[in-house]
């Protein structure tokens, strides 16, 4: 197996919301990758600066493509380039697919809980997707998933078609929580995630699901603890924090 | 290997005489965590200097800050590959601190509160070439660039100015620290690109 | 203010599955360490990863001290494990999982 750094070529662009952009990568080679895996992609300067930052990849199909899906950062140095400048036809260096914990394996029948914070949902989507398209005779095929997406407003939702449709799955739900502004006529205000509403809008303890928590440092942080403060054992909970401060569902201000 | 990504230039930029080889101007402060950022109030801080006989120079905070203060001008030089020109410090002068030390020793290893070590020549320590500085900017040292008072060796790469210093110990042989004992120079001079091994 | 960068500035170990996965052909993080100061043991990828350092380091949940730390020099890669006194590596599984990237 050959690993280090390759050369995907970007075969398209999506804007996907008003900051955020899924670029399709071809990676010559790659025989599909597993739900939850990330990849690094490196930017070079002309001279010769380079940056590294890590992305998840959304999609979950076997074959040699890849979509990833950016959140801009505005004073960030790589995201707003790749939400911005890369253009179909564009070669990007991409270390991966990685990571072998934070994946949802198609042979585990537990029922799975996703948690998302913003774009921390684009691993727990590939999820979904793996999960919707698993072969009938793996056991996670007739798991129960549900997903709880925390996210700012409606127009920041990503995925927002295919989420409806997966939904649709009696196997499926899909509860999105809106922290600063909700659709008209929407039965909660906007608002932070709390604990209360967190316990009420995921599988139980009892259930004992496999859970993944994605998203800011931050979120990642409180979600956890509110899940085993409310009884979920933490061997059960996979994270994967995204960095920066971002904003936390709770507690601070 | 390595393709250039059209119309990305980062947030780095390479148009000064003072940036050492491989160096990237830096605006803002970059904080390198290598672990939880110790809090040490003034009441528990004190600096020493220990010598191949055993014996402790030792100085608390008051002591410390009644001693002659420095204001000095320098460019860092971090090995992650940023630089920053003209940040301003306040300290005292490691000539200062060792006035009183005997010791035949050639080599020190400085001690930080948290566990962190470097290795520095005595020689690059005295001569007005080091400090330890407990302002930057014109305000306290901030814990997270290594208040109460970190070392403060700028010609050097920035690794060996070690963060919440609380002592150094003279050495007859030179001895890796942190990084040094992990593919890190021995020396680090960034003029000479001394990074690694 | 600080107090809280503190706690929030950190990545999951898995995180540095790129860097790893250039020297070990299995995955590390999935594996069981044990951390040798406290005797927490648990898969690597649930240690905290610290971005923006020197090298690449892994610290314990349970008592941060250091479980592994990685430098890559570019002619060498410096790997200290000193702080784990136990490492349960799993062999890959079969069936269900597609094959691993393999880009020519
Ligand atoms: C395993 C993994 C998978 C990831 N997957 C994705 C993904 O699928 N989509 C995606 O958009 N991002 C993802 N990220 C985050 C991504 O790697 C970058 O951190 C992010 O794009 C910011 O990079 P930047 O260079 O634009 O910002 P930087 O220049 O690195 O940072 C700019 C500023 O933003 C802050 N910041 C950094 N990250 C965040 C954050 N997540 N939230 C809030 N503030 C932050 C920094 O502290 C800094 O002040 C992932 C991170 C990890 C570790
Ligand atoms: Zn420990």
């Amino acid at each position: 197996m050959r690993t280090g750094w390759n050369v995907a070529e970007v075969i398209g662009v999506t804007q996907e919301t008003p900051t955020a952009r899924t670029l399709r990568l071809r990676l010559p080679g790659l025989a599909g990758h597993r739900a939850g895996q990330h990849v690094d992609v490196r930017l070079s300067a002309p001279d010769g600066y380079t940056a590294v930052r890590s992305y998840s990849v959304a999609s979950a199909w076997p074959g040699d493509e890849l979509d990833l899906t950016v959140e801009e950062l505005s004073d960030g140095e790589v995201s707003p380039y790749l939400v911005h400048q890369v253009a179909v036809g564009d070669r990007l260096e991409v270390r991966g697919p990685v990571g072998g914990w934070f994946v949802w394996d198609p042979a585990d029948p537990s029922p799975v809980q996703l948690i998302a914070g913003g774009s921390g949902v684009v691993p727990l989507m590939a999820m979904l997707r793996a999960h919707a398209t698993a072969d009938p005779r793996s056991p996670g095929a007739a798991a129960p998933f549900r997903l709880l997406y925390s996210v700012r407003s409606p127009a920041a939702v990503y995925y927002r078609a295919e989420l409806d449709a997966l939904a649709r799955s009696p196997l499926v739900d899909v509860t999105l929580v809106y922290t600063r502004e909700a659709p008209p006529g929407s039965r909660r205000p906007p608002g932070r995630l709390e604990a209360p509403a967190l316990a009420a809008s995921t599988l139980t303890p009892a259930e004992n699901p496999a859970v993944f928590v994605c998203g800011a440092t931050a979120f990642v942080e409180t979600v956890a603890d509110w899940l085993i403060e409310a009884g979920h054992s933490a061997s059960r909970i996979k994270t994967e924090r995204y960095g920066g401060t971002g904003t936390s569902p709770g507690t601070r201000p | 290997m390595g393709i250039v990504s059209p119309g990305f230039f980062g947030r780095r930029r390479r148009d000064d005489p003072a940036l050492p080889p491989g160096q990237y101007l830096t605006e803002s402060f970059p904080v390198l965590s290598a672990g939880p950022t110790p809090r040490i109030g003034p009441d528990e801080w004190e600096f020493t200097i220990t010598t191949e006989t055993g014996q402790v120079h030792r100085w608390s905070w008051d002591e410390f800050l009644a001693l002659p203060q420095e204001d000095v001008t320098e460019d860092i030089h971090c090995v992650t590959s940023w630089s920053k020109l003209g940040t301003t410090w306040r300290g005292v002068s490691l000539d200062t601190l060792f006035e009183s030390v005997e010791s035949d020793c050639e080599f020190t290893m400085a001690h930080s509160y948290g566990g962190y070590t470097t290795n520095v020549p005595l020689e690059d320590l005295l001569g007005g070439k080091a400090w330890i500085a407990h302002e930057f900017d014109g305000a306290a040292l901030e814990p997270e660039h290594g208040g109460p008072a970190r070392l403060l060796v700028p010609h050097l790469y920035f690794w060996k100015s070690a963060k919440w210093v609380r002592g150094l110990e003279l050495l007859r042989q030179d001895e890796p620290g942190f990084w040094e004992s992990n593919g890190y120079h021995m020396y680090g001079d960034p003029w000479r690109e001394e990074r690694y091994w | 203010m600080t107090g809280d960068l503190d706690r929030y500035d950190y990545l999951d170990g898995n995180a540095a599955a790129g860097p790893l996965s250039e020297i070990f052909a299995i995955d590390v993080l999935s594996a069981r360490g044990r951390c040798a100061a406290c005797g927490r043991t648990d898969a690597m990828a649930t240690a905290r990863l610290l971005p923006h350092s020197h090298g690449l380091l892994l610290r314990c949940p349970g008592c941060s001290a250091i479980l592994l730390r990685l430098v890559d020099t570019g002619h060498s890669v410096c790997l200290d494990l000193h702080g784990l006194s136990f490492l349960e590596l799993r062999r890959q599984q079969n069936g269900s999982q597609p094959n691993p990237p393999q880009p020519t």
